[in-house]
């Protein structure tokens, strides 16, 4: 499997650090240093499903296909407006797609997981050229009159074709159930026989919990796939992390090795935008010629669950 | 041979960006050395990697002092 085509889609709306301190009680200083991020851009007067059609039809245009080549549709997506259909449905027709598609729902790790999914399908004969679709809107779990979540995410929608090739190399995927770290609850309808009514429940992030967790098991993901290609932290080009916070990826870079260089970020820019994250950046980074054939790249990331997932490329165009 | 002491104080000093000086068993990693959540998360993963040990949360919890973490990095490796 190999990616011939990308394309990400931002909200028009940017929002500063200072932005948000004007209602919560924050500062870009508090931000910045515990975060990294300084701006993000958040839907206002866009949907979710506009940014995600607009990724997708500029992977799909970069790929040098017609839409009608494309055999699946792979969507990750944590969650949106609706619960039901699924959003590969919802946004399929606007695509200009005529093939079949599924959701998953692997949190931040849902980009690698897809990843593993289309390469499963295409040695299995199930399709040949696929879109990957990551469309996320984490600015809508939060609880804004609080601090905590709400200036950490991004909305955004970055998306990849993938078709046959040799360039995947290997994936890694790691799921320790831990529900209570990171989670959101959507609120349901209530029957006549429920006790008590469940309303839901903004985001709750255990910060420093996750913060750990997300450092060992991110490094202990990528530690592996080196270790088991036979590689060591020299022979990687880019380390492209999920863009949570700056100072996770720090904590990684520690732990695995490799210069500041080797560890590109966006999330300055963006803040985290859930899955979307990784084929955001890379994007960005083929857009400005960094991703250059022969490369060896890692992907990792991590998210609620708690899941992390981490492959390897030798990129090719 | 750098002891515990030695080692853990070089390791305060170098991720809170302190003189080792300062780093004395009474002072409170958040009001004297300036530490924030994240920092003091950070620390406490590299003293388990440095010493080959594992804090739980609640003990890291507790932890408020350079004193406090010597003793529970002494406990750990006794």
């Amino acid at each position: 499997m190999k990616i011939i085509g990308t394309g990400s889609a931002l909200p028009a709306l940017r929002v500063t650090n200072d932005d948000l301190a004007k209602f919560l009680d924050t500062s870009d200083e508090w931000i910045t240093t515990r975060t990294g991020i300084q701006a993000r851009h958040l839907l206002s007067t866009e949907d979710l499903y506009d940014i995600a059609v607009d990724a997708s039809v500029k992977a799909i245009k970069a790929s040098g296909l017609r839409p009608d080549q494309i055999d699946f549709l792979l969507v990750s997506n944590v969650a949106n407006l609706h619960v039901t259909p699924g959003l590969s449905a919802i946004v399929q027709k606007r695509i200009g797609l005529t093939c079949a598609g599924l959701d998953i729902n692997v949190a931040c790790a849902g980009f690698v997981n897809a990843l593993m999914l289309a390469d499963g399908m295409m040695k299995a004969g199930h399709a040949k050229n696929i879109l990957i679709l990551c469309a996320e809107e984490p600015t809508k779990y939060c609880d804004w009159k609080e601090r905590d979540c709400s200036v950490l995410f991004g909305d955004g929608a970055g998306a990849v074709v993938v078709t046959e090739g040799t360039a995947f190399k290997d994936v890694k995927l790691t799921m320790i159930s831990d529900r209570d770290v990171l989670y959101y609850e959507r609120g349901m309808e209530t029957t006549p026989f429920e006790k008590e009514y469940i309303k839901g429940q903004p985001l709750v992030m255990k910060g420093k919990e996750l913060f750990r967790t997300a450092v060992s098991e991110s490094a202990k993901d990528i530690n592996a796939l080196l270790k088991r290609n036979g590689l060591q932290h020299g022979d990687i080009d880019w380390f492209m992390l999920h863009q949570a916070n700056k100072r996770i990826i720090d904590g990684i870079r520690h732990i695995v090795g490799g210069p500041d260089e080797k560890y590109p970020t966006v999330i300055q820019k963006y803040g985290n935008t859930s899955s979307a994250s990784i084929p955001i950046m890379l994007d960005e980074m083929i857009a400005d010629g960094k991703v250059k054939a022969g490369q060896k790249i890692v992907m990792s990331a991590f998210g609620a669950g708690f899941v992390s997932a981490a492959c390897l490329w030798e990129w090719e165009f | 041979m750098a002891t515990i002491q030695d080692k853990t104080r070089a390791l305060i000093s170098s991720k809170l960006k302190v003189s080792e000086n300062e780093i004395t068993p009474d002072k409170n990693f958040f009001n004297d050395l300036g530490a924030d959540s994240l920092d003091f998360v950070e620390l406490s993963m590299l003293l388990e990697r440095e010493f080959n040990v594992k804090f739980t949360e609640a003990e890291t919890a507790n932890v408020k002092t350079v004193g406090d973490l010597l003793e529970l990095i002494e406990k750990h490796i006794k």
